[in-house]
């Protein structure tokens, strides 16, 4: 008998390769020449437009839309890089619909912004896919930096680090460069091995070692990199993951949604991964919605994001909620897991509903089951490893002005470091005016 | 319901859109298809003596667009007819027969010599036609040959064949005046002296729309080459609606029948044109873009917007605002506006910030929140935000009434009409008796 989204438990192959293939394409195909001249031509061009106090890198949008519409797309896509050098895979993965698209006036005044994401895509897209690098390094200046971490923040630092003449070595714990782009995105939303392209093109400024499977607190530590380099750029992310702290969470097929989302990104064979018939992903944010939109694409026949808190507080935006749903997933709010149940694997969960009593949110006391033979936690990461003897705010990394750490010579940017919100536009934002502040103080 | 039907010049029409003498009306086909669709006219492609003229064999057209791509304008290098002159005649003919309630008139241009108009105006007689126009604009290819805009440019020449027309046909006679030149009433009244029954403008506008950058061609090209086109389109509709307003306002031409063309859109468009002195109106560019099919629209709007204003019929409409094109030196000086910023409607773009600050009198306020508020003390009601506001209505002009205070002069709004003949600072002025 074949697999079917009906199929009891956690398998492979519920969905034939056809109907797979087509389910992870590309969320949102390019724009081609003409749409592109067609959306272009919508943008106001507004004075001190919100859209670029909107953007977290500041991208001068109006500049590059007007850059499209009269016929240079090549060189729009230089404005972005001159901002945000990641402006590819912020065109795939940005939030627009809370950044730039949401301040455009055309929302305002239409309720439809300019579509200024697929316009970036349009242009970075081009550029990129010339083999163009359409930056020179400085002269050299024989100063080195270590930068740890290859996620956004890493790259868009060594970039900048780089393009002014310094010697950059990454290091990354991980096979691959690109951290969250190549390891925690869904797969629809960065297709044909795009994160791997992207850091290749990137490196093309030269001046940039990168010595992959040394980590930190593993092969590296920060005492051993300091004296070796004139400074150190921190981008390691959060590797930790929250627990549920609720019975049984170690029960069979009760897993991390990073993880799940891993599996889908580095898989040659879709049909191999498994996913439960009934899926229940605990989370409210980014996370959730990649693990339980790929659980339904997968095949699973039922999916749930159970989020504790109401829609309004929910970190994923509207769109990305609409977008859960469009594909079949529910969503429900004011749920808190307490209990996992189940034989050895997990065959229900129990929640219950809560509160926001003014004190903070309680359970009501009333509660639920739902089947669920495979569950998936993206109740948020968290950082691990920080170095010994850094000044951390709440739970990350303190940082003063441009990413200074409360060690001398030694810079953190993007999820790792506090403040601002853990979007890859921001790690960008932080990884390249953290390198900008090195290139300051080592050039005096 | 108003009545749309016109009588400009004698020739009867049941409504005043006439296709204008251009591509769209040099076939029967066409033609048959326009009187279907519901024009009220055509004015037949411009024939000439045989042997016919030739066209180019590539691109005729050369174009000027907006947001997204939407046609401003057009030039052309196409000449008149290429066709046979006895294939166009008997066509005429024929659509005449079929259409009789519709306007035929033919437009037609033959060399500056009174027998080629001898010739050919009893062959035009003959088709049942409603009357001529006269081609003396067109800028391109013809005019090399001392025809078109030749003759369109000398004033003496065209009194001359107007003269030659009138004696020897019965129909009326139209002359089609070219904007090539630096007053058009000169050409119009030439036109008048010589006995014309009424005046058609403006005709295309000298130009090049634009150059191909990678092979230094004007556009259209020609094997590498261009040459100068006649503009038209919705682009030139400013400069046309001067034009008419000119003739219509010229003392020595007085009721003389005008047909507007240039640029005619929109049913708005043509009541703008009814309303400068035009008796008919003559559409090629939006046709050409969109199809016969928006003579609905034209029609309609037309009709509805008189209904809507208590007009009954074209002839109440024609020359309505005439009276109020003046000189720029009787403009009212005692009439002083400030612009206002609905902040509701506000989308919060800056233009009018960004226009007014960087070219203007640096009388708009930027605060914070993007709220942009005009600074009356600066504001000299140039209009220039509300022209560059992307959304309707949400600037305007609001008047300060006699007794309020323009903070920009310091002085009290008189409620006397006063203007530049009389004011202290024109050297020539008259003192107010």
């Amino acid at each position: 008998m074949t697999t079917t989204p009906r199929t009891s438990g956690v398998q492979a192959g519920r969905l034939p390769p056809e109907a797979l293939a087509e389910n992870f394409q590309d969320l949102h195909a390019p724009l081609d020449h003409h749409e592109a001249t067609v959306a272009a031509d919508r943008c106001y061009f507004c004075y001190d437009a919100p859209c670029i106090t909107a953007c977290p890198t500041a991208i001068d949008i109006p500049l590059f839309i007007r850059q499209i519409q009269s016929g240079q797309p090549d060189g729009a896509a230089k404005t972005i890089f001159e901002q945000n050098i990641l402006g590819g895979m912020c065109a795939r993965v940005c939030p627009t619909e809370t950044l730039c698209e949401e301040a455009c006036v055309r929302e305002a005044a239409e309720g439809k912004p300019v579509e200024i994401g697929r316009l970036q895509r349009f242009a970075t897209d081009g550029l990129m896919s010339s083999g163009v690098h359409p930056f020179a390094r400085a002269d050299a200046t024989g100063k080195r930096v270590a930068v740890v971490g290859a996620g956004p923040a890493g790259l868009a630092c060594a970039h900048r680090l780089a393009m002014h003449g310094h010697d950059v070595v990454i290091f990354d714990g991980r096979a691959k460069p690109g951290g969250l782009n190549e390891y925690g995105i869904a797969s629809y939303k960065s297709v044909d091995d795009f994160a791997q392209s992207e850091v290749e093109w990137l490196m093309q400024i030269g001046g940039i070692t990168l010595r992959s499977g040394e980590g930190l607190g593993a092969e590296l530590s920060l005492s051993g990199l300091r004296p070796e380099f004139d400074a150190v750029f921190l981008g390691i992310g959060l590797s930790g993951v929250n627990a549920l702290r609720a019975d049984g969470e170690d029960r069979e097929n009760v897993s991390d949604a990073v993880e799940f989302i891993e599996g889908l990104r580095q898989t040659g064979d879709l049909s191999s991964l498994p996913v439960g018939r009934s899926v229940v992903v605990i989370g409210g944010g980014m996370t959730a919605v990649d693990a339980a939109v790929q659980s339904k694409l997968l095949g699973a026949d039922e999916v749930t994001i159970a989020y504790r808190r109401g829609r309004e507080n929910m970190s994923a935006s509207r769109y990305e909620q609409d977008l859960a749903t469009s594909k079949g997933v529910r969503l429900m709010f004011n749920v808190q897991p307490v209990a996992v149940y189940g034989n050895g694997a997990v065959r229900e969960i129990e929640f219950e509903y809560t509160e926001n009593t003014g004190s903070g949110l309680t359970g009501t006391g009333e509660t639920f089951k739902l089947a669920a033979d495979q569950v998936f936690k993206a109740i948020g990461q968290t950082l691990e490893g920080a170095p010994e003897g850094m000044t951390l705010d709440g739970n990350k990394i303190a940082i003063t002005g441009a990413g200074r750490t409360s060690l001398a010579g030694v810079w953190a940017g993007g999820d790792c470091a506090a403040g601002g919100d853990d979007l890859t536009v921001t790690a960008v934002a932080e990884g390249r005016d953290a390198a900008m502040d090195i290139h300051a103080s080592l050039m005096g | 319901m108003a009545d749309l039907s016109t009588n400009f010049v004698g020739i009867k029409s049941p409504n005043p859109f006439w296709l204008a003498s251009a591509p769209p009306t040099d076939k029967e086909y066409n033609v048959r298809r326009a009187f279907e669709a519901g024009w009220g006219g055509v004015v037949w492609k411009t024939l000439g003596l045989d042997p016919h003229v030739v066209n180019v064999n590539g691109p005729r057209y050369g174009v000027i667009y907006g947001a997204d791509r939407r046609v401003l304008g057009i030039n052309n290098i196409e000449l008149i007819t290429d066709r046979p002159l006895e294939t166009n005649l008997s066509e005429i003919k024929a659509v005449k027969r079929d259409y009789p309630d519709r306007a035929m008139v033919v437009s037609l241009m033959v060399p500056c010599e009174e027998w080629a108009w001898k010739e050919i105006l009893p062959k035009v007689e003959e088709t049942g036609a409603d009357g001529i126009e006269l081609n003396f604009g067109c800028p391109h290819g013809m005019s090399e040959r001392g025809m078109g805009a030749a003759v369109g440019q000398v004033p003496e020449y065209i009194e001359m064949v107007t003269r030659w027309c009138k004696a020897n046909t019965r129909m009326p006679v139209l002359v089609k005046l070219t904007p090539n030149i630096t007053d058009v009433r000169y050409p119009a009244r030439a036109a008048h002296a010589g006995g014309a029954d009424g005046v058609s403008l403006i005709n295309t506008i000298s130009s090049i729309t634009s150059v191909n950058l990678d092979t230094m061609s004007p556009e259209p090209s020609i094997d590498g080459k261009g040459s100068h086109g006649g503009y038209c389109g919705a682009a030139v509709k400013p400069i046309a609606l001067n034009m008419v307003a000119e003739i219509a306002r010229d003392a020595e031409m007085q009721g003389f029948p005008i047909s507007g063309i240039g640029g005619i859109t929109t049913w708005r468009d043509a009541a703008e044109f009814l309303s400068l002195g035009a008796g008919s109106v003559q559409v090629c560019t939006a046709a050409m873009v969109y199809g016969f099919g928006i003579i609905k629209e034209l029609n309609a709007g037309l009709s509805e917007w008189m209904d809507e204003k208590g007009y009954t019929s074209i002839e109440e409409v024609t020359g309505r605002a005439v009276p109020n094109v003046t000189d720029w030196q009787y403009l009212n000086l005692n009439y002083v506006t400030k612009a206002r910023i609905d902040q509701d409607a506000c989308i919060k773009c800056g233009r009018c910030y960004a226009a007014c600050e960087d070219t203007s009198h640096q009388a708009i306020a930027m605060k914070p929140g993007r709220v942009f508020e005009v600074v009356d003390e600066e504001c000299v009601a140039c209009n220039l935000c509300v022209d560059v506001c992307p959304v309707e209505d949400c600037i305007t002009m609001e008047e300060l009434q006699p007794g309020m205070m323009d903070l920009r002069t310091g002085k009290v709004v008189e409620a006397d009409y006063a203007n530049w003949t009389t004011h202290p600072n024109n050297p020539s002025a008259k003192a107010a008796e």
